[in-house]
């Protein structure tokens, strides 16, 4: 039998008959007529890309733009990059950086009044192609340091090896994939400040308060040659020479130390290239620039720029009031992955890795077609600057001010558009790259925040502050993406690996973290 | 010393001496032997009062050159290393540790407060301090000064009490308004006991009463519980615990208190 539905009820027959003699109201249910306006893209140094072209409002949205946008210049369905844009609002000099649901809306508001017939400005501005997943929970809680680690970084090669540097001066490698300490490197005799590896992968420096600096083989776990003696203090930071400068089949490192000297060492015999000294106080940091410029940044207020071929001074950038805390690099996240990129497919020759990696540098340092590499100081007199010593010499591009304490750390996004400074303030705060403007303010940390890391994809930015938090922030709409507390003491190191696949941390409670999604 | 204006009054109507800054400079310049030559010379209690004097002004040089020494020398202390480790950025800064033990004292000390103050009445109408004192007035019959006070609620104020010399005590606590025993109630065995008074641990009005022991309603008590044969977690017979008086002593003429446990 098949089922019977029970007779309708007298109000639904009501309600059929009501529907059926009716007629709708069909206007708001079709999409209303809202006009075009004529869109102009400009990229990021200003020039056109393409022809001027109608679009719909209706249609306007920032994904479909995007899609039009790659059309129309003629790209292949796989070779699509995602774009954001920024409009341009006509006859006046505002730019608004976060595209709006409704953009009629927003023209109306800004005054235009008729913007059908205007010609709208959207600069667009290429993200990265792979996207990167905000870390959300613990993955391994790894004990073994006997003293608060001090510095961690993520192996180039994947993200399956972290090197930690801590007290009990020891460095040890992780494999996180697995969760399991996988060697431990002792040898020195003081606290490990530092642990850098080699722009390829194949070695590990650490530099410690002995005054020392190390280098190690990662898969052996065992020491490379002779440890490097010669700073009178300890040494604070070290820095790779970047893939594509290298000479004589050899690496070199640069070392900062609290003697006020700065020494380029030759890596496979260990000998001392140059001594660059002329600071009159430590040297709290050093970065070796794509273009073969060291730069050294002091307690004496002053960052020195050395050419690390001839070892002598090419600028020396005074206009800090306090001690320069640290450097950032605009090329910092290509010169430290070398040749390995989101597409994992490694050249095969030597040529072909140095070409890889220069040609990865030169994206990542080029402005307006010329290589201008770029350096941000951040300083305890609260403030940073932003400089160009290639094109703009002693002269800053921009000063920083915003930060109600001092800056601990700086660092410029991978793909160069934006810019990170943390400090002791309790907030992070964002900046664009280009001209040093003020972008946002990110608050969440109840205590002084130590050190940041970029996603690779620069969309997400990870803090580790003193109040035992980690937090992932979402820098395109500047809210906190995920906050990751578990710690149990200060968190002193972060890094995300360049894969994007995982964060790891480590603090003063001995343990480190690394943190999936 | 001067008791009245006449001498800036004369140097505005007739300006200064012409050689004003001259004898000024010279009277400075002659202060250091004036110094040793009443260092050497004086005798008898102009002495003591010199030495006194002047001994205070050398505490005061002696901090301000203290200071100025550990100013030059300040490079060579902050070269010995930190006990703790801390990577780059904090070394060489001012002791984090230092901060953080402060501010977990600070933390500490809120959390006594709060949890010694979740008493049975916890908010008190203060006493106000003419309400309390009324003024004696003393001193020969013109001269009268009214700095004189008595305390006109009930007080306590321990078994070994003697008055200040009566010419220079300023509070006067009548013997009339002393109370020496509480009677004080168990708040879960529901007895009333009369206990003596140990002391007067705080005056919600004024710390100032509390220090007078002065006895309001809402003041934390120590009363003797040997009586009670009360025994702590540890096996120790407690003899001393906080009572809250409950009453206004002043109205009644006894003090009613609960225990607090």
């Amino acid at each position: 039998m098949a089922t019977v539905l029970p007779p309708p009820s007298k109000r639904q027959k009501r309600e059929e008959i009501e529907r059926t003699t009716t007629q709708v109201d069909v206007a708001p249910i079709l999409a209303p007529e809202l006009g075009s306006f004529k869109a102009n893209f400009v990229d990021s140094d200003g020039n056109q890309m393409t022809d001027v072209i109608e679009i719909n409002f209706a249609d306007a949205t920032e994904k479909n733009i995007s899609v039009l946008l790659n059309t129309l210049l003629e790209r292949d369905r796989e070779e699509f990059t995602p774009y954001r844009f920024r409009i341009h609002i006509p006859g006046k000099d505002i730019i608004v950086d976060q595209y709006p649901s409704d953009l009629l809306g927003l023209l109306k508001q800004h005054g235009v009044e008729n913007p059908f017939e205007t010609t709208i400005t959207l600069s667009a501005e290429p993200q990265a192609v792979f996207r990167v997943q905000a870390v959300s929970r613990l993955a391994h809680r790894i004990p073994g340091h006997g003293q608060p680690i001090l510095a961690a970084q993520f192996s180039p090669v994947s993200s399956g090896r972290l090197a930690t540097g801590s007290g009990d001066n020891t460095a040890r490698i992780w494999d996180t994939n697995t969760g399991t300490p996988k060697h431990t490197l002792k040898g020195h005799t003081g606290w490990v400040l530092g642990v850098n590896w080699r722009p390829d992968g194949q070695q590990l420096a650490t530099c410690s308060m002995d005054g020392t600096v190390r280098i190690w083989d990662p898969e052996a776990g065992k020491p490379v040659g002779q440890p490097f003696k010669g700073h009178a203090k300890w040494v604070l930071m070290t820095a790779w020479q970047p893939y594509h400068l290298w000479r004589d089949g050899t690496p070199r490192l640069a070392s900062a130390s609290k003697d006020g000297t700065c020494r380029i060492w030759v890596v496979n015999t260990g000998r001392t290239e140059h001594v660059l000294s002329g600071h009159k106080s430590s040297v709290a940091c050093v970065r070796w620039g794509g273009t073969d410029l060291v730069y050294t940044g002091s307690h004496d207020k002053v960052i020195r720029v050395f050419d690390a071929v001839k070892g002598t001074l090419v600028h020396s950038l005074t206009s800090h009031a306090h001690w320069i805390n640290h450097i950032g690099l605009s090329s910092d996240h290509a010169l430290r992955t070398a040749y390995f990129d989101h597409t994992k497919d490694i050249p095969a020759t030597e040529e072909g890795k140095r070409e890889k990696a220069k040609e990865r540098f030169e994206r990542a340092a080029k402005i307006n077609g010329k290589i201008a590499e770029r350096i941000v100081s951040a300083s305890d007199d609260f403030t940073m600057y932003l400089w160009d010593p290639t094109n703009n010499g002693t002269k800053p591009v921009a000063r920083l001010l915003g930060h109600q304490n001092k800056v601990n750390q700086v660092q410029f996004s991978p793909d160069g558009t934006l810019i990170a400074s943390v400090g002791w303030d309790n907030s992070v705060k964002l900046w664009n790259a280009r001209d040093g403007k003020f972008l946002k303010s990110l608050r969440g940390h109840v205590a002084p925040v130590y050190t940041c890391s970029w996603s690779a994809d620069s969309r997400l930015l990870i803090t580790a502050s003193k109040d035992t938090t980690l937090k992932a922030w979402n820098v395109r709409t500047g809210t906190l993406a995920m906050d990751l507390p578990g710690h149990e003491d200060e968190v002193y190191a972060v890094d995300w690996s360049p894969d994007g696949k995982m964060v790891g941390s480590g603090g003063k409670d001995k343990a480190v973290r690394t943190w999936r999604n | 010393m001067p008791q009245n204006e006449y001498i800036e009054r004369a140097q505005k109507l007739h300006g200064k001496r012409l050689d004003t800054e001259e004898r000024a400079r010279k009277k400075a310049a002659r202060e250091g032997h004036k110094q040793s030559e009443n260092a050497q010379n004086l005798r008898g209690l102009r002495a003591k009062l010199f030495a006194k004097e002047r001994h205070a002004q050398k505490i005061q040089m002696r901090k301000a050159i203290k200071q100025h020494e550990e100013r030059n020398v300040k490079g060579a202390a902050e070269e010995k290393d930190p006990s703790n480790p801390v990577p780059a950025y904090l070394l060489d800064r001012a002791n984090p540790t230092s901060a953080k033990a402060l501010s977990s004292q600070i933390k500490s000390k809120r959390a006594e407060k709060a949890a010694r103050f979740s008493v049975p009445i916890p908010k008190v109408k203060g006493i106000s301090e003419e309400e309390l004192f009324k003024v004696v007035k003393t001193g020969k019959k013109v001269h009268k000064k009214g700095w004189k006070r008595v305390v006109t609620k009930p007080t306590f104020v321990g078994p070994d009490f003697t008055r200040r010399p009566v010419k220079y005590e300023r509070f006067i606590r009548p013997m009339g308004l002393r109370y020496k025993k509480a009677n004080v109630t168990h708040p879960t065995l529901n007895v009333t006991v009369q206990l003596p008074i140990l002391g007067v641990k705080k005056n919600p009005s004024n710390p100032l009463y509390t220090q007078l022991g002065v006895l309001s309603k809402g003041t934390i008590i120590e009363v003797n519980v040997s009586d009670l044969g009360m025994v702590t977690a540890s096996g120790k017979i407690a003899w001393g615990r906080y009572a809250q008086i409950t009453n206004n002593p002043e109205n009644d003429g006894c003090l009613n208190a609960v225990l607090l446990v």
